[in-house]
This record gives structure tokens, sequence and C-alpha cells, in this order.
């Protein structure tokens, strides 16, 4: 094995799959997407076996703000693309464009979060609170788990930048860089299910 | 802790050294201790069970504690004691086999020991506290709801399973993972011995069927703890959710138990046949069809809910293709051992009588799949026969059979044969005694789950003779356990080979393996890579490397922090239902623990330790 030699100096051009560990985290990362995939398939199931149980409170249709979440779907779907230019920054070897990029992904992403909060606070005003129904806790669960996975992604990506500043890019950091890029992909497809699935068959269904 | 490029050697000792290990060995022998424990306790509920119904109308135990009885005992088995065990086995053999220092994973790994032992102490702590688990082990919904279960049983099941969940959805991406990357070189997918094929299709299996009970404890969480309305059908909920849901990780489930014992079973019978397993390619094959199809028949559970003749017919059919593949396996051990000079070593004495033991538990699975007949059968003790002879006669028969023929690797010492014997046949007899005449029970209308029965319903006898048998397996249990007692003060004079018929790659190296496993990484030509050198020969593997310092991940006890911080969470949201904002805190509390040791691990830059050339020389001088 590479024994002693830690890479020093020049960095390869794709830094993340430099060291076994890093090509390691990369498969594995990607089996992980594979696990998470059934976890919001079984939640998207419960949701559209529960969605017309609204019980005495508000339809889909009357409770959904499309203008919102079609604002929350351009800011999260923006962030996917600068999550992009960050990788790109990353294997020409520009840590500032990186964490630059990374911290407009981050905002973004903070701003998405912002939206959903005010969303599900404006709903459960309506009476749309988390008890009221199937229907209701079905959505909250969907969408918040969603949310949740957003969140965590924000204070993932703190995290990576904080590590960035402190030690730069080198083969520990970038395979954190690499797979938190994954994470935020999957997020976002996994969104574009739910506007869908949620609001979009919401409105018309 | 953290030294940058220290090169130092860290290594602890006493309790501090297995609290803070990431040797995959090491953990292996932590599943088996910590699964073996729980396969004692669930064992106790058993013999309380059986002793409950050895006559009719009988009060040993009161309804409810027999209620609690049942559900914590199939809770017990499958989750804590059956898993971890072959777990065990994964981590004490699966490098090996595959010619590797290490798993991709160390601390993942760790990670996922401590919160599966975390969750299981959460479980079984209910029987301190006062409410225990009383659903069943498929915690039916609305039973499972608030309006039936107003006590924390459900609680504890919801969030102690949640937990171990966690360690077994890592554990097994760390096994994909370690199987993907870290073969040795020439150790191709087709060259990989069937153990590490079983443990790489059920990882799948894990990776894929988990997440949905995680989503089902979450909802039947929420339901709970927040009024949720998933399972509530007074506000649209839906009860059938619930078992679809349950019985799409549920059986998937079964096959991950039972696809780890299949391996063990043909590595076994292989060694001591001392002949090529028969058909390994097919072998390969079935084995990745039992995988595929396992998620396709989850509704036949469920035949007699309502779901209609279409739905019924068509899991019905599903679930009989299974029994093809399963065949193609029977048939390839049996042709393994024809012609071949056969061995009865008490791990093969298990292996082949897993093999009959097995065939009726397949049979009787088809006999259930015949949806039309299910309605006679189903929720009755036939049911419970047929799973508990693939499950004990299938999966257990083949732990005993594992744990015989690796012991030596483990622990450096071969159990003894003579004991082994004894075991073998008080266990074997005790279980077709226990669970054969359940059959017959299930037919004549005994329905399972019942606390007492009525005298002159023509159930005595056999009951009679089930709870004798239960007691005679609970007799070979013991002996087991005498076993390791008397073996484990003998001194550690394992062979490299001890069974001298040794075919793949754990064989080569010393028992128990060195904390780096290969010296040198070996280079593997074929198929029994072992066998293959032995047969030509040579007295070791041709090794790919010369013999240099050796990289090891450093130890941490963060992954012990990170189980306690998701036990103590586990508690305070559990409880925050009588005791309001305090124990909400405690719970958020306990997640900070978990989530900033994550952050703590991140960010500590940690490049382990080596262990030096001089060092490795000195092992080997010792032990060639
Ligand atoms: C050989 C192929 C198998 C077939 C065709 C089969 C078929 C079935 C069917 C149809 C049932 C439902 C019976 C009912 O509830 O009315 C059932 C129950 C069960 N099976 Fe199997 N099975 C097979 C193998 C296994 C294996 C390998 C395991 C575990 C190692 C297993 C464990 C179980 C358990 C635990 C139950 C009972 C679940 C419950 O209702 O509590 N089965 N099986
Ligand atoms: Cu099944």
């Amino acid at each position: 094995m590479s024994s002693h030699s830690h890479v020093e100096g020049q960095l390869p051009h794709e830094p993340e799959r430099a060291t076994l560990e890093g090509r390691n985290k990369i498969t594995g990362f990607w089996l992980f997407l594979g696990g998470e995939t059934v976890l919001f398939g079984t939640l998207f199931a419960a949701y559209l076996t529960l969605r017309g149980q609204v019980m005495d409170g508000p339809t889909p249709n009357e409770l959904f703000d499309f203008a919102l979440v079609a604002l929350a779907t351009a800011l999260l779907l923006t962030s996917s693309l600068t999550s992009v230019f960050a990788l790109q920054a990353m294997h020409k070897h520009n840590v500032k464009g990186l964490m630059g990029w990374l911290i407009v992904t981050l905002l973004l992403g903070a701003a998405f979060l912002g939206l959903e909060i005010y969303e599900f606070n404006h709903y459960v005003h309506l009476g749309h609170t988390f008890a009221a129904s199937a229907f209701s806790t079905s959505f909250y669960t969907l969408v918040g788990f969603h949310g949740a996975h957003v969140a965590f992604g924000l204070l993932w990506v703190i995290l990576i930048l904080l590590q960035l500043k402190k030690r730069g890019l080198n083969t520990t950091t970038a395979p954190k860089v690499y797979v938190f890029g994954m994470y935020w992909h999957f997020i976002d497809v996994v969104w574009v299910f739910i506007f869908t699935v949620v609001y979009l068959m919401g409105k018309v269904g | 802790m953290a030294h940058a490029h220290a090169h130092a050697v860290k290594r602890r000792t006493g309790i501090m050294d297995w609290l803070t290990t990431v040797d995959h060995k090491k953990i292996g022998i932590m599943y088996l201790l910590a699964g073996g424990f729980f396969f004692l306790i669930g064992g106790l509920e058993a013999i309380l069970i059986r002793l409950q119904l050895m006559f009719p109308q009988s009060e040993v135990v009161s309804a409810q504690f027999y209620n609690e009885l049942i559900t914590m005992h199939g809770t017990t088995m499958i989750f804590l004691a059956a898993m971890p065990i072959l777990f065990g086995f994964m981590n004490a053999i699966i490098p090996l086999q595959i010619g590797a220092r290490d798993v991709a994973y160390p601390f993942v790994n760790a990670l996922g020991f401590w919160t599966f032992f975390f969750g299981g102490v959460l479980l079984n702590i209910s029987f301190i506290a006062g409410s225990v688990p009383d659903a069943g082990w498929t915690m039916y919904a609305p039973l499972s709801g608030t309006t039936y279960t107003e006590h924390f049983g459900t609680d504890y099941y919801v969030i102690g399973l949640q937990i171990s969940g966690i360690g077994t959805l890592i554990g097994g991406i760390n096994f994909l993972v370690t199987i993907i990357n870290m073969r040795a070189p020439g150790m191709t997918f087709m060259r990989m011995p069937m153990f590490t094929w079983a443990t790489f299709i059920t990882s799948a299996l894990i990776l894929f069927a988990f997440p949905a009970l995680t989503v089902g404890l979450a909802a039947l969480m929420f339901d709970r703890l927040f009024s949720g309305n998933f399972f509530d059908p007074s506000a649209g909920g839906n009860v059938v959710l619930w078992e679809h849901i349950f019985w799409i990780f549920g059986h998937p489930e079964v096959y991950i138990l039972i696809l780890p014992a299949f391996g063990i079973i043909s590595e076994v019978v292989s060694t001591f046949s001392r002949k090529r397993l028969f058909g390994y390619s097919s072998m390969v094959f079935a084995t990745i069809l039992i995988g595929f199809l396992g998620f396709m028949v989850w509704a036949h559970h469920m035949f007699t809910t309502g779901l209609g003749p279409i739905a019924n017919a068509l899991f019905s059919v599903a679930t009989m293709l299974i029994a093809v593949p399963t065949g193609i396996k029977i048939f390839n051990w049996l042709f393994t051992m024809w012609g071949g000079s056969i061995k009865f070593t008490v791990a093969n004495l298990f292996a082949v009588g897993f093999i009959p033991t097995f065939v009726m538990g397949g049979v009787t699975g088809v006999m259930l799949s015949v949806a039309p007949a299910d309605y006679q059968y189903h929720d009755t003790y036939f049911v419970v026969a047929h799973f508990h002879y693939v499950i004990v006669g299938g999966l257990v028969l083949g732990i005993f059979a594992g744990l015989h023929y690796w012991w030596p690797k483990m622990f450096g010492r071969v159990l003894s044969e003579k004991l082994g014997y004894w075991t073998f046949w008080t266990f074997y007899i005790g279980f077709h005694l226990t669970f054969f005449v359940q059959h017959f029970l299930g037919l004549l209308g005994m329905p399972r789950r019942i606390w007492q029965y009525l005298d002159g319903m023509g159930f005595n006898t056999l009951n009679f003779i089930s709870t004798i048998g239960a007691l005679l397996m609970g007799v070979g249990t013991i002996l087991f356990i005498i076993n390791i007692l008397i073996t484990m003060r003998k001194p550690k004079t394992a062979e490299n080979d001890p069974w001298k018929d040794g075919r793949t790659l754990e064989w080569t190296i010393s028992s128990p393996a060195p904390e780096y496993n290969f010296a040198q990484t070996p280079l593997v030509r074929g198929y029994d890579a072992w066998w293959l050198e032995k047969m030509e020969g040579n007295s070791k593997m041709t090794p790919v490397e010369p013999i240099g310092p050796i990289h090891m991940p450093s130890p941490s006890i963060l992954p012990f922090f990170m189980g306690l911080g998701l036990f103590i969470a586990g508690f305070g949201f559990m409880y925050a239902r009588e005791f309001g904002v305090v124990s909400l805190v405690i719970g958020i509390a306990g997640l900070v623990i978990t989530f900033g040791c994550m952050g703590l691990r991140s960010w500590i830059d940690d490049h382990g330790f080596h262990i030096e050339e001089e060092e490795i020389l000195k092992d080997q001088g010792v032990k060639a």
C-alpha cells in the first residue's frame, strides 16, 4: 500500500479519486443514495395512498401556493447548478472559486429552506396542521424529510467550507466536496419529484 | 487525539481497547458476543412461552406478559440475535476471504456496532421500565397505535429498532464497498468464495429493504408521538399501508437472514467434502435471483388481508418461483457431497443437518404460497412451524456450523468436537421435536399468538412434546456455552489451516489473524485460491508486494458516543409524552451528542498510524 507518502505538492486532476479512501467514499455514497431512493420512494407511496384523505381540512388544490413553490424550485435547481460550478473549480484546483460557489450554493439552499418554513407556517394557519388528517401527516412527513435533508446539507457544507479554509484542497477534503455534490443533486432530484407529485398533481388532480 | 502524520503506534488496552476499536476482527467478536447475549435472552423468552403452552389453560405467565414475551422473542431473535451474529461472521471473515487488510470504513463499522448495540439495549430496557412491546413483532396497526396501546411498549419497539436499524444499514453499505473495492489482485467477482457472495447480496438487500422499515417506523412514531394519522382510520389513515410497508421490508429481511447461512453452508460442505463447490456459477446466479425475487413477494404475508384474487394470484406465483433457485442450491450442495471424501466434523454435521431441515421449511413455504390454502394455514401454528424450520432449522443451524468452523480463525482455539457432537444431537433432535408437531397443531386449527388453549381440543399431547423439545434445545445451547468456556481456557494453539482442508484465503494466515491480516497482499490465481496453491504443492500464497510498513486506522471513542447519543435521544423523545419539555430537551441533547461527534469526526484530520516492518517480521518469525 502507498504507506508513508501523503500526497504532497501537486494534486491530481481528480483529487477526490486519488486515494482508496476517496474512492471508497464515492462508491459508498452512491450506494447510500440507492438506499435513500427507497426511503423517499416509500414516503411517496405513503403520500399517494393518503393524499385524498383531507377530512375537514383544506384540499391540496385550495392549499398550495404555486408562486411560492415555483420560486423555491427555481432556487433549489439553481443551487444544484452552482454546486457543479464548485466542482469544476475544484478540478481546476481553484480553491477560491470552489469556496465561492459553495457559499452561493449554501445561500440558495438556505433561501429555499426559509421559503419552506414560511410555507409550512402559512399552511398551519390555514388549519393544515400535522395532526389534521392523513393527508396533512403524510404531506409534512414527505416534504419535511426532504427539508431535513436540505438542512443537514447546509450544516454539512458549512463544515466543508471551514475545512477548506483551514486546510485547503487536498486528497482528504476533495472527496468530501465531491460527495456533498452528489448529495445535493440527489436532494434536487427528489424535489423535482415532490414538485410534480405533490404540488403539480395536487393542483390538477 | 489527532496528530496529523502521526506514525507512532497507538494501542489501547483493556476495556478502552474494546470501546475504541475499529478492527473488524474485534468488532466481529463484539457482534458475536452481543448477538449471543440477545440470543440467550430470546431463548429464555421462548422457553417461557413453551412452558406456558405445555399444558392446557395453564397460568405460568399472565396473558399480558405472554403477549410481551412473544413480541420481544420475535423482535429480539430477528433483529438483535440472528442479524448481529451474521454480522459477526461477516466482520470476522469477509476481509480475510477477499485478501483485504481491512473493511472500507473501519470507523463506520464500529459505529454500526454501537448503534445496533444501544438500540438493542434500549428495546430491552422496556422490561425494566415496565411497558414492554406487546403487539407482536409485526406491530400491526391499529393494535400498535395509541388507541389500543397506551403504554410505551410500541415506542420502545419503534425507537429501539430505528436506532439499531441505522447500524444495520451502514453495516450493509460497508460490506458492499469492501467487497467492491478491496478485493486482492486476481480476486475477480467470479472467484469470490460463496460466503463473500452471500454477504454481498445480503448487504444489497439490507440497503434496499431497511429504508422501507425506517419510513414505517418513523410513520408509526409520528402517529404515536405527534398525533399523526398514517395508520389511524378515524382521521383517514390506512392500516393496510403499515402491512405493506412492513412486509416490503419484512420479506427481503428473511432472505437477509438466510442467504448468509446459505453462504456458510456452501463453505462448510465444500471444505469437508474436500471438493470444489458443485455448480459454483449457478450458485452465484441462484443467490442473485433469490435476492431479486425476494422483493417481489411481500404480499404473500397478506393473502388474507383482502387484496383481491388478482393480487393474490400474482404474489402466489411469484412466491412459488423462489423455490426454483432455492432448489438449485439444495441440489448443488448434494452434488458437492456426492463422491466427495466427507469428514463429519461438528461443523459439517450442522451443515448436512441443515439440508433436509431447510427443505422441509421450503416445502411448507410453497404450501403457504398457495393463496387459497393459506386461508386455512394463516395465523395458525402451521405458519409458526414453517418459519421456525427456515429460521432455526436453516439459519441457526447455519450459525452453529459457522461457529464451529471459524472459531479457530476467530479465537485461535478449536472447539471440542466431542462436546460439539452432543450439542448437535441435542439441539437437532430438540428442534424437530419442538417444531415438527407444530405443523399438525396448525392443521388441527390451533391459532398462533394465543395464551391458553382449552382441554379436550386434541392439542395437549403435541404441545407437551413441543415443550420437551424446546427444553432439549436449551440443553444443546448450554452444552455449547460449556464448550466455549472450556475451550477458551486452553492455549491458542490452532494452526493457520486447522481443518487441513481449508480452501479460501482466511486459512492462509495465522489463527487468530494478526491486526493487519495479511503481511503481504496475496495474489489470487483462481477460485478456491488456497486449495489451488496447495494442489500445486505450494505452502503459501504468492505475494504481490514486498513486506513493508502497513497503514492502520486509529482507534476512536466517537462511535461509542454517537450510539450513546442516539440512545439518550430515544429516551428523551419517547417520554416527551409524559414529561414534556424536560424530556424533549434531553432528546435534543442526545442528538447534539451524536451529530456533534459526527462533526468532530469530519473535522479531525486523522491519518492513522503505521505498523512498521520490524514488527511484521517479528510476527512472521514467531508464527512461521
Ligand atoms: C423457501 C422459500 C419460502 C417460501 C415459499 C416462504 C413462504 C412463506 C409464506 C407464504 C408465508 C406467509 C404465511 C402466512 O402468514 O400465512 C411465510 C411466513 C414466514 N416466513 Fe417464509 N417462505 C420461505 C422462506 C423463508 C425464509 C428463508 C425465512 C427466514 C429465514 C422465512 C421466514 C418467514 C417468517 C418469519 C414468516 C412469518 C411471518 C409472520 O407472519 O409472522 N421464510 N413464508
Ligand atoms: Cu415472506
